[in-house]
């Protein structure tokens, strides 16, 4: 027997024991996930560094979509850009659209009447309800709950997409703002319409709430896992129902009080953990808010003018100068900064697009949990590659 | 909130020398503070942890690149006429050169306080080897990101950047596409295709093909190896 053998873990009964060559013990595994995998809700890819099942590392790697969409800002006039827009966030173009009529209006001091104010509410919150909609069915789809969710939040989608085919031609590419108001009215039969989904949305909530809420499954795959403390989420720009989430009350409809939000009464729900969990629940309240907002609004919508009569659309130069307009989009903040050097096209076109900000805490949030758990997280930040990668 | 005014003058006497007002013509009129570089970090704690401002959230952080530029000043002379008449007023051109810079503009917002924006910017010293400007990312982390996208796409360095590679190209690009004078190449795929526009773009700065010589007699049977 050579001494090598007496390793401190023979046994004392004088059983030989092989000593253990492991060579795979500690050693980290790489796992890229994506490209092309159907949980990262894109062309996205997260470089994962994996100890066993527990994420050590994880690098995000995107920009598979990106046409330098500022470039082409750059290269075309004003209003060339703003049918660009939809494909920025393409679930929600009519806050896209009204982001940058937002900034262009603040650029050119550009008033806008009444009646298009109230619209772009409207469509706003439409627009949000979907999202919201959306998100939690893909959230629910990314757990494991194969399909069914997924297909009753996409029954109510249509309902809403169908109110932006009939008013602007288009489900999803809706162009519709212009710098100074909409290219078009709304006829009454429209507002009914919207009014009639608004109404019905509040039961289609308490049905989807009683199949998942306080199901079991989500609760023990969402409770505690990705938590984001208040003080990483503002030092990181996260906007949005993720910071929210963590409990800091920061809503640019309130903060900034743009277009007619100060008219209208509604809350700003908060979470107390900032975790999955939270991000989901966040979201439905944020729903029920929207239905309020939704139903104020087509009750006190004016009749009057869509676009101001001094608007100008050709040969549309602003005079030289900057601005930066923002508002509370369903991802968060989404901005555009431009410049002007009194040319037809800008100077230069920024979009501060919210899903790409948001990802910068991915990694944290990632740490010390499992991959399963990593396409659960990234599925309540709610992102976009059409934005992400622009 | 105080006017940008009131907080260059406060931020002056901190920092001598270190701020500067750059107005905003526009009607949107969101003035900014274009800062010394070597002074920015400083000065961006010190604008994130004053208790009046508390601007804790740096919202859009972005380049904008300004090339040299070609400015054409008119003045006015006056030439005495050599034949003893009087005098001539003449209009002298001159042209000086503007050297251009690289810029970034941060926004910075208060989630506490609920106000903002302001507008911080830095400039570099030139757009060829003067490019690096301290990085902002260690006093907010939401530029972490948005830095590396000005590198990508405008080429500033940062200094201090904890991970600084390209974000949206792939790494093995070369040029910043974002700046005004990129050049975009003939044709993005591996290999340039034969035909159509991207063969005219590619014949402009290509040599002509050397015509092909015609291949020999063909080789009698039976004496290939």
């Amino acid at each position: 027997m050579s001494p090598a053998d007496l390793s401190p873990l023979s046994p004392a009964g004088g059983a030989t024991v092989r000593p253990v060559h492991d060579e795979f013990h500690g050693d980290l595994l790489e796992v890229s996930m994506g490209p092309h995998h159907p949980s990262t809700h894109g062309v996205f890819r997260m470089m994962v560094t994996l100890d066993g099942e527990t994420i050590v590392k994880l690098k995000p790697v995107f920009g598979y979509l990106h046409r330098n969409h500022e470039k082409l800002g750059e290269n075309t006039t004003y209003l060339a850009s703003m049918p660009y827009t939809d494909r920025l966030d393409y679930l929600c173009s009519m806050t896209n659209n009204w982001a940058y009529a937002l900034a262009v209006e603040k650029l050119a001091g550009q008033p806008v009447p009444e009646r298009a104010e109230y619209l772009r509410v409207i469509l706003a919150e439409l627009t949000r309800l979907l999202n919201h909609t959306c998100l939690a069915g893909f959230l629910l789809q990314d757990s494991g709950a194969s399909g069914t969710p997924l297909m009753y939040a996409f029954r109510e989608r249509e309902k809403i997409l169908d109110l932006f085919e009939s008013l602007s031609g288009s489900r999803m590419m809706c162009n519709f703002q212009r710098f100074g108001g909409s290219r078009l009215d709304a006829p009454a039969d429209w507002l009914a319409g919207a009014s009639q989904v608004a109404d019905a949305y509040g039961a289609f909530l308490d049905e989807f709430e009683a199949l998942i809420t306080g199901n079991e499954i989500l609760m023990a795959r969402t409770q505690g896992v990705g938590v984001l403390t208040p003080a990483l989420a503002t030092s990181a720009g996260i906007t949005g129902p993720m910071l929210r989430a963590t409990g800091v009350a920061y809503d640019i409809r309130k903060v900034d009080g743009y277009g007619v939000y100060p008219r209208l009464d509604f809350r700003v729900p908060l979470g107390d953990h900032g975790d999955t969990y939270d991000r989901y629940m966040i979201r439905v309240l944020e729903m029920r808010e929207s239905i309020k907002i939704l139903q104020q609004a087509l009750a006190a919508i004016p009749a009057g003018p869509v676009m101001d009569p001094k608007a100008k659309i050709r040969g549309f130069r602003p005079k030289a100068g900057e601005a930066y307009g923002r508002i509370e989009g369903p991802k968060g903040e989404i901005g555009f900064y431009l410049i002007s050097d009194g040319s037809p096209n800008p100077y230069r076109y920024r979009v501060r697009a919210p899903s790409f900000v948001n990802l910068t805490i991915l990694e944290d949030l990632c740490l010390g949990h499992s991959v399963a758990d990593a396409v659960i997280i990234l599925g309540s930040i709610d992102i976009v590659l059409g934005e992400v990668d622009r | 909130m105080e006017t940008t005014e009131q907080l260059r003058d406060r931020l002056l006497a901190r920092f001598p020398g270190a701020v500067q007002l750059v107005a905003n013509p526009g009607p949107a009129a969101q003035h900014s503070l274009l800062l010394e570089p070597a002074h920015a970090r400083a000065i961006a704690e010190f604008l994130r942890d004053d208790p009046a401002l508390l601007l804790d959230y740096c919202s859009n952080a972005t380049g904008v690149d300004w090339p040299d530029k070609e400015i054409t000043e008119t003045v006015k002379v006056t030439v005495p006429d050599p034949a003893g008449g009087p005098a001539k007023v003449v209009d002298q051109k001159t042209t000086r050169l503007q050297p251009g810079c690289l810029e970034v503009v941060y926004h910075l917002y208060s989630m506490a306080r609920r106000h903002g924006p302001v507008v911080i910017r830095l400039r570099t010293g030139n757009r060829t080897d003067r490019v690096t400007l301290p990085s902002l990312t260690p006093a907010w982390r939401s530029c972490e990101f948005q830095e590396r996208e000005i590198f990508d796409l405008f080429g500033v360095i940062f200094d201090g950047h904890p991970d600084l590679r390209r974000i949206l190209m792939w790494d093995e690009f070369k040029d910043h596409p974002m700046r005004k004078d990129y050049v975009e190449p003939d044709d993005y795929e591996w290999e340039p295709t034969p035909h159509g526009t991207v063969m005219d773009k590619a014949k402009a700065h290509h040599p002509a093909p050397v015509p092909v010589v015609p291949p020999a007699a063909p080789a009698k049977e039976g004496t290939q190896p």
